[in-house]
């Protein structure tokens, strides 16, 4: 892949591997005796490894083809493969976590091994690795598919793939070791959100560059979503993850924020990473693949708009029903009700818009799995966004909040939408990525949807159950005007749930297997075939981006 | 009428897609779109909160956490006991009836990041100090079965055996300070001593902790050991305070039937 880069890239791959090799070599000296050091090592043997591969192909001729002429999408492989990789990885996680809570002895004995610590692996194993993966990587996809353009640069996209793992290795192993600023999906200490920005801004430069280059007047839909997505989750990383370290050689800080106004500043990151990481972003690839392997245009270009513009104003205001009867002031609250309810405007037209796009493709949809895939995910969307703003109704809220209801909705979101349209897009791209005729074998996506619905619906009907039990039990009175069940008895009435979740969660994690299995074997064996045209145009007649609208 | 009303909305909407007609071949327009319309919402709730006086209460008793609480509460972040207990005790009977006081702002007005939790695997803690011993929370942090057979919580016996770190206290209340816990410089030089002397009662450092903190605060051995100080120590001090920095929860909320 070295090779493919022009030599003075592969000398500027070789002073910035370099380079973070020196941070990470500062960070272990630093950081001596505290985990800060222990990642330290980590970011030298991870940049060492890449300074390696652009040592040994230093020497390589320069490449000969007109690289113009073609798309760059070196990174999107890379990219989809460590999605993959980190979903196997999250969502194994998952699984042993949720085991944990019906059989406590599975914690064992280590510190690294209690619920406390492996919980962040899977949610941002899975959030991070597995779906910021998979979001870089469709994003340079489909970047360079609507602009009609070559990647703006051949390093930066690397920097970005690259660095961004980085990033997740180094969340990962902390976590293990006990390193977490607390604030549920910001764990990371402050260096590894420092190198964040770097990366996140560089990723933005990219995405601004590459769209300069295109060859299109308009930058389609898909792109809104990713440049939301890449310029919202920025300003909410910033901002949350304002801290005083302790020291400089260690890995502890302090949160700029207290109380309230960080539960508020919180919840606000909380809620809106879900809204811009894990719905924009997400969006983007429901807006490019689905029309694409639907073949059909999208349903309503004028849709597209009210619903993009409403999900970045909404979304904003409705992290405060996080906090529904706490400390927070009641003004706060209410704005935060009102608006996620009014959240399911835009929320329901996105996902009519993928459905009603599905009109006259419908029996594709029953003969391709991978399209399936993509149609389950809008069905979900639409479901998660409609309990979403059922559950930030204050009166709702205080019955579900702090229960497993929470949980299973948050589920209902990531497995049934987020993952889906994930799994759904890479099995789109992956045959035209890799020039193959088709995936290895369609019987394989067709289990794989089967297994990731049922584990999806039993999770889910597991957390509904648990959660309304649980939340019932804590405020039933006895007719004395006492209450009836005491903590430990509604934990004796979770157990059977939580036991269903383990299976319904290892249901989907071996779907997810199967899926990398199928894409690996389908790198290695299925027949080569080169597409009619996938490559940047100045014409749109001979590549429409997406099907036109008729 | 319906159509009255809506009109003006169409004519929004007609403007508003005209506009974004235009500005979707600028990547720049788009760009300064989003920024504009996802910082609206955040500033409007957030801002606010720093600048109302109501928003925190006023609490003239309200104490600091000492070194070994602080540590403790360290502890309790390492080991994301955040995860599964909430500190945050909402404003429904049913809550008040079983933990207590509901919580208040004031609170956890020194608590960077605060820990309010979003999901109850176990019990809330706001008012979980002085609920049970020392023994008892040690004995239960050591094997939670054993005093709760229904019970899913990990066990956390190698913090009796980890001795607790306190070179690094005065650096960690200073960054506390820049951030705004209004610790002395006395409070800080003396960290690591204090850190140690509330773990052993009756001794000059532990007088030292008194001076400092104030009388109420609780000297004890926690872990029950008086030679070594452990995670233990630390973790069981802070879980004894959770509730206890203020009193006035308890004097704006009588129990009910008083």
């Amino acid at each position: 892949m070295m090779t493919r880069l022009m030599a003075t890239e592969r000398q500027g791959a070789l002073i910035l591997s370099g380079l973070v090799a020196l941070a990470g070599l500062i960070l272990a000296a630093a950081g001596r005796g505290d985990p800060m050091g222990v990642h330290g090592w980590i970011t030298l043997v991870f940049a060492g490894g890449v300074l390696l591969i652009a040592l040994r192909a230093l020497d390589a001729p320069e490449p000969t083809e007109d690289r113009l002429a073609s798309y760059y999408d070196d990174p999107t492989k890379v990219g989809i493969l460590l999605a993959l990789f980190w979903a196997v990885v999250g969502m194994g996680m998952g699984v042993w976590v949720a085991a944990q809570l019906a059989w406590p002895e599975l914690r064992f004995d280590a510190p690294w091994s209690s619920f406390g610590r492996l919980r962040p692996v899977h949610t941002s194993g899975v959030i991070f690795g597995f779906g910021g993966n998979a979001l870089i990587a469709t994003s340079f996809h489909v970047m360079q598919r609507t602009s009609r353009a070559r990647l703006a640069g051949h390093l930066s996209p690397w920097f970005v793939l690259l660095g961004f793992n980085l990033f997740c290795l180094v969340a990962a192993s902390g976590y293990l070791m006990g390193v977490t600023q607390s604030k549920e999906y910001a764990e990371p200490e402050w260096y590894a959100d420092i190198w964040l920005v770097i990366v996140w801004v560089v990723y933005f430069v990219l995405y601004m560059r590459t769209l300069a280059r295109r060859n299109e007047p308009h930058i389609y839909v898909a792109n809104w979503y990713y440049l939301a997505f890449i310029l919202v989750v920025a300003m909410l990383h910033i901002v949350n993850n304002l801290a005083v370290p302790a020291s400089f050689g260690a890995a502890k800080s302090y949160s700029a924020f207290a109380g309230v106004q960080d539960a508020m500043t919180q919840w606000w990151y909380g809620h809106n990473a879900v809204a811009f990481f894990l719905t924009a972003g997400f969006l983007g690839m429901l807006y490019y693949f689905l029309p694409k392997r639907a073949e059909r245009p999208i349903y309503s270009y004028r849709l597209s708009i009210l619903s993009f513009w409403g999900i970045v104003f909404f979304y904003i205001w409705a992290g405060s029903h996080h906090l529904h009867y706490t400390a927070l002031p009641q003004w706060v609250q209410t704005l935060g009700m009102t608006f996620s309810v009014m959240l399911l405007v835009p929320s329901w037209a996105s996902a009519g818009n993928a459905l009603m796009t599905l009109n006259g493709a419908w029996h594709k949809v029953r003969d391709d799995a991978t399209l399936r895939f993509m149609m389950l995910a809008a069905v979900f969307y639409g479901l998660s966004t409609f309990e979403g703003s059922f559950m930030a109704v204050r009166a709702v809220n205080s019955l579900s909040h702090y229960t497993d209801w929470t949980v299973g909705h948050v589920h209902a979101g990531a497995m049934g939408w987020v993952a889906l349209i994930s799994f759904g897009s890479i099995y789109a791209v992956v045959p035209l990525l890799w020039r193959k005729e088709a995936m290895y074998s369609w019987k394989l996506v067709e289990s794989h949807f089967w297994l990731a619905l049922a584990g999806t619906v039993i999770y889910v009907f597991a957390m509904w159950n648990s959660g309304i039990t649980q939340g019932l039990m804590w405020r039933t009175y006895t007719e004395s005007g006492t209450l009836a069940y005491s903590f430990t008895e509604t934990l004796v009435a979770m157990r059977p749930y939580y036991i269903a979740r383990v299976i319904g969660g290892a249901l989907f994690l071996a779907g997810a297997v199967i899926g990398a299995y199928n894409v690996y074997m389908t790198i290695r064996v299925a027949g080569h075939q080169a597409p009619q045209i996938d490559y940047p145009t100045g014409s749109e007649a001979n590549e429409p981006a997406v099907p036109a609208a008729e | 009428m319906f159509r009255m009303l809506l009109k003006p909305f169409a004519r929004f909407f007609e403007v508003h897609a005209k506009a974004h007609y235009r500005a979707e071949r600028h990547s720049m327009a788009l760009t300064a779109g989003i920024i504009l319309a996802a910082s609206v919402g955040g500033f409007i709730e957030i801002a606010p909160l720093f600048t109302i006086d109501e928003t925190v209460e006023s609490a003239p008793d309200m104490r600091l956490y000492t070194p070994l609480e602080q540590a403790g509460r360290d502890i309790y972040i390492r080991e994301g006991c955040y995860l599964c207990h909430s500190q945050m005790i909402r404003t429904l009977q049913d809550e008040v009836d079983r933990y207590g006081p509901y919580s208040l702002a004031v609170e956890s007005q020194y608590d960077h990041p605060m820990l309010w939790g979003s999901k109850r695997t176990g019990p809330d803690l706001a008012r979980v100090g002085e609920k049970y011993s020392d023994d008892w929370q040690v004995r239960h942090l050591v094997d939670p079965r054993a005093l709760v057979p229904e019970s899913v919580m990990p066990q956390y016996a190698f913090l009796l055996a980890a001795p607790l770190e306190t070179e690094s206290l005065p650096g960690r209340l200073a960054a506390l300070r820049t951030v705004g816990v209004p610790y002395t410089d006395d409070q800080i030089a003396n960290a690591a001593v204090d850190a140690g002397g509330q773990a052993v009662p009756d001794t000059e450092p532990a007088d030292g902790v008194a001076e400092r903190y104030g009388e109420e605060t609780n000297i004890r051995l926690f872990d029950g050991r008086r030679e070594r100080l452990t995670e233990m120590d630390a973790l069981v001090a802070y879980l004894q305070i959770l509730g206890g920095l203020t009193d006035l929860p308890a004097e704006t909320q009588p129990p009910r039937g008083d």
